[in-house]
């Protein structure tokens, strides 16, 4: 079981990790409305791939969960869970619940 | 945890054969190999773990992957060699033999590349060999679609190549001719000649060979060198 908190923290650790590696500055503000997909977001299609990677990487390391985030439900849902950070981080608690049980 | 020191390599089909011999040239070479079959092996070394999984099996490719990356820290490079074969005329393949050839030789290369290549964009580092056979483009009658599959294949790893090159991983496919296993063990002889009297240089291919291959892509200084098909035997 992972922790709202400990989930949230996670994803905004691996957006500044993408930003880090792209060699580009993160927003100045980062927060649970931060957008991640669709217009205004503040990462290209690629960089939400690395995200996603790095999300579950992280999730793996730290709680020894095995995620697919890009999971079949994920992919076929009408709202994308990847479009903000707090929609994202439900997403991962979510997931790592399905995977845990 | 900090990396392994060695490199690693992942190995699919690692229990005999091809995936065998290679998986033993590797761990001579000094990597850490971790190989999968769907059944038992008997490698006997100290830097071999093998994984009893099936390459089709999401979740189970996915758990092996899981494992490997919390022992390593790393995959530097993985082989896929996993492929299943059912040599019949096309009016005689059932469907579910078509489906399987699939999911084993598409598919189960997918995952095996998707979650590895998770790990090693990490580390900016990564080598991809799919392999392939020159039954695709020599046309081989009566092998429709195993060399269906293996067209996928081909293509798969060239686009991937593009997809994954900006983490410095890179992507290739190798096909070899016919080699001595227990895949073409069933195959008549007179159709086996007729294969090697076709190839430029007429002789059956070698697991050495296969490594000679592998050994170019795999080496750190082939970072240029991805979303290519190496052919044995002068086929293209």
């Amino acid at each position: 079981m992972i922790a709202r908190n400990e989930a949230y923290e996670i994803v905004i650790a691996s957006l500044k990790e993408v930003f880090e590696q792209v060699g580009e500055a993160p927003p100045a503000q980062i927060n649970e409305e931060t957008v991640l997909v669709g217009t205004d977001a503040v990462l290209d299609s690629l960089g939400v791939v690395q995200l996603i990677v790095e999300v579950e990487q992280r999730v793996e390391g730290a709680h020894s969960i095995s995620v697919t985030l890009a999971n079949d439900k994920a992919m076929s849902a009408r709202n994308s869970p990847f479009r903000t950070v707090g929609v994202l981080t439900d997403h991962v608690i979510a997931t790592a619940q399905e995977a845990a049980s | 945890m900090s990396p392994s020191e060695k490199p690693v390599m992942l190995v699919t089909g690692a229990r005999k054969g091809i995936g065998r011999f290679l998986s033993e040239h590797y761990l001579s070479k000094g990597y850490l190999v971790e190989g999968c079959s769907r059944g038992k092996a008997d490698i006997s070394d100290s830097n071999y773990r093998h994984h009893e999984v099936d390459v089709a099996d999401e979740k189970a490719v996915r758990g092996m992957v899981a494992d490997v990356t919390k022992r390593h820290g790393r995959i530097d490079a993985v082989l896929n060699n996993a492929a299943i074969a059912s040599m019949n005329h096309v009016l005689l393949t059932p469907a579910k033999s078509a489906n399987r050839m699939l999911e084993v030789n598409v598919t189960g290369t997918m995952l095996v590349c998707r979650d590895a290549a998770k790990v090693m964009m990490r580390r900016r580092y990564g080598r991809i060999v799919n392999f392939t056979t020159i039954v695709a483009p020599i046309a081989l009658a009566g092998e429709a679609m195993y060399a269906a599959s293996k067209s996928a294949v081909v293509t798969f790893t060239r686009i991937l190549a593009f997809e994954l090159g900006q983490w410095g991983i890179t992507c290739n496919s190798f096909g070899a001719t016919p080699i001595m296993t227990d895949m073409i063990k069933g195959v008549p002889q007179d159709k086996l000649d007729a294969v090697v009297n076709g190839l430029a240089i007429k002789r059956l291919g070698s697991p050495q060979d296969c490594a000679n291959v592998c050994d170019f892509f795999v080496s750190q200084a082939s970072d240029n060198i991805t979303g290519q098909v190496i052919y044995l035997g002068g086929i293209s």
